[in-house]
């Protein structure tokens, strides 16, 4: 082999070698990400596979190795989107998206907790969080419109920044913030509302004590 | 330090987010933190949102199934 060949095959095996290791480490994390985007397994796992194909293809495009995890999850988040574009016929509508929310915006578990009026021995928002299921969380992020979803995926999920963010998503970080602002508000609105029809909560921000203390008995 | 320092309850609240995302400036991060050590209803509030953050982070990974594991892995010996 003559030496430019054999270092090029070196190259390639420590190329493929990183790859597979870092794409190892990374695979439940992408895995979790695609199954909230895609909100079910086969089109997470296709997404997946398909995310690891094009990396591998464009791997020579990664200049530094550090970043291998956002580059990972910005091919992740444009194959989503770019998925999601082929199959809507129409352009999705648009929840205002980039205007200030109007009641949405401001809605906060905390505050539905502590009412002033309610006098609490007890500290309700740790028994609130308390009683939270992971399933519980999940059906609340899937049922958010999808362009909050993605921001909160990549922010709250995968712990990314908003500048990271927005090189991902190609839109200016003041849109992130409210992106994610608002998809929080929906988020705990959605917790909220899930909670109150399993009367975990009741409307006045009370926690009935039968579901503390004699879960499964009748009234 | 004197009271002066301090930020309002109202623009600690408006910030709490940006906090927990370690987003603010390290001028802001450090007033925050002196109003949570003072503050004992943001300080809850505060905490009430993180300990979500925290749950919410635990779904962002999900063990991947097998079969997507081998497509993966075959994937890398087909080159």
């Amino acid at each position: 082999m003559r030496p430019q060949a054999y270092a090029n095959a070196m190259n390639d095996e420590t190329s493929r070698a990183f790859f597979e290791r870092e794409i190892g480490q990374l695979l439940d994390s992408l895995y979790g990400a695609a199954l909230r985007l895609c909100r079910n397994r086969a089109d997470a796992e296709d997404l997946v596979a398909e995310v690891a194909a094009k990396a591998w293809s464009s791997f020579g495009e990664l200049k530094d190795r550090q970043s291998f995890r956002g580059w990972i999850f910005r091919i992740l988040t444009n194959t989503y989107c770019s998925v999601c574009r082929h199959r809507r016929a129409s352009p999705e509508i648009a929840v205002d998206l980039d205007e200030e929310g109007g009641e949405e915006a401001s809605f906060c578990i905390f505050e539905r907790l502590h009412q002033p009026f309610l006098l609490w021995w007890g500290n309700p928002e740790q028994e609130f969080l308390n009683k939270l299921l992971r399933r519980d969380l999940e059906r609340a992020i899937d049922a958010l419109p999808e362009a909050f979803r993605v921001v909160v995926v990549l922010a709250e999920l995968e712990g990314f920044t908003y500048p990271e963010i927005a090189a991902m998503l190609d839109v200016p970080v003041g849109t992130v913030r409210s992106r994610l602002s608002r998809g929080r508000a929906c988020l705990q609105r959605a917790l909220w509302e899930q909670a109150l029809a399993a009367g975990l909560v009741r409307e006045d921000g009370g926690i009935p004590a039968a579901a503390a203390a004699e879960e499964g008995k009748g009234p | 330090m004197n009271e002066a320092d301090d930020i309002s309850c109202e623009e600690a609240l408006a910030r709490v987010f940006a906090y927990l995302d370690r987003e603010l400036d390290e001028h802001a991060h450090g007033e925050m933190e002196r109003h949570l050590r003072r503050c004992r209803g943001c300080f809850t509030r505060a905490e009430f949102e993180r300990r979500l953050k925290a749950q919410l982070r635990q779904t962002g990974s999900s063990e991947a199934p097998a079969a997507l594991q081998t497509r993966v892995g075959q994937l890398l010996g087909r080159y």
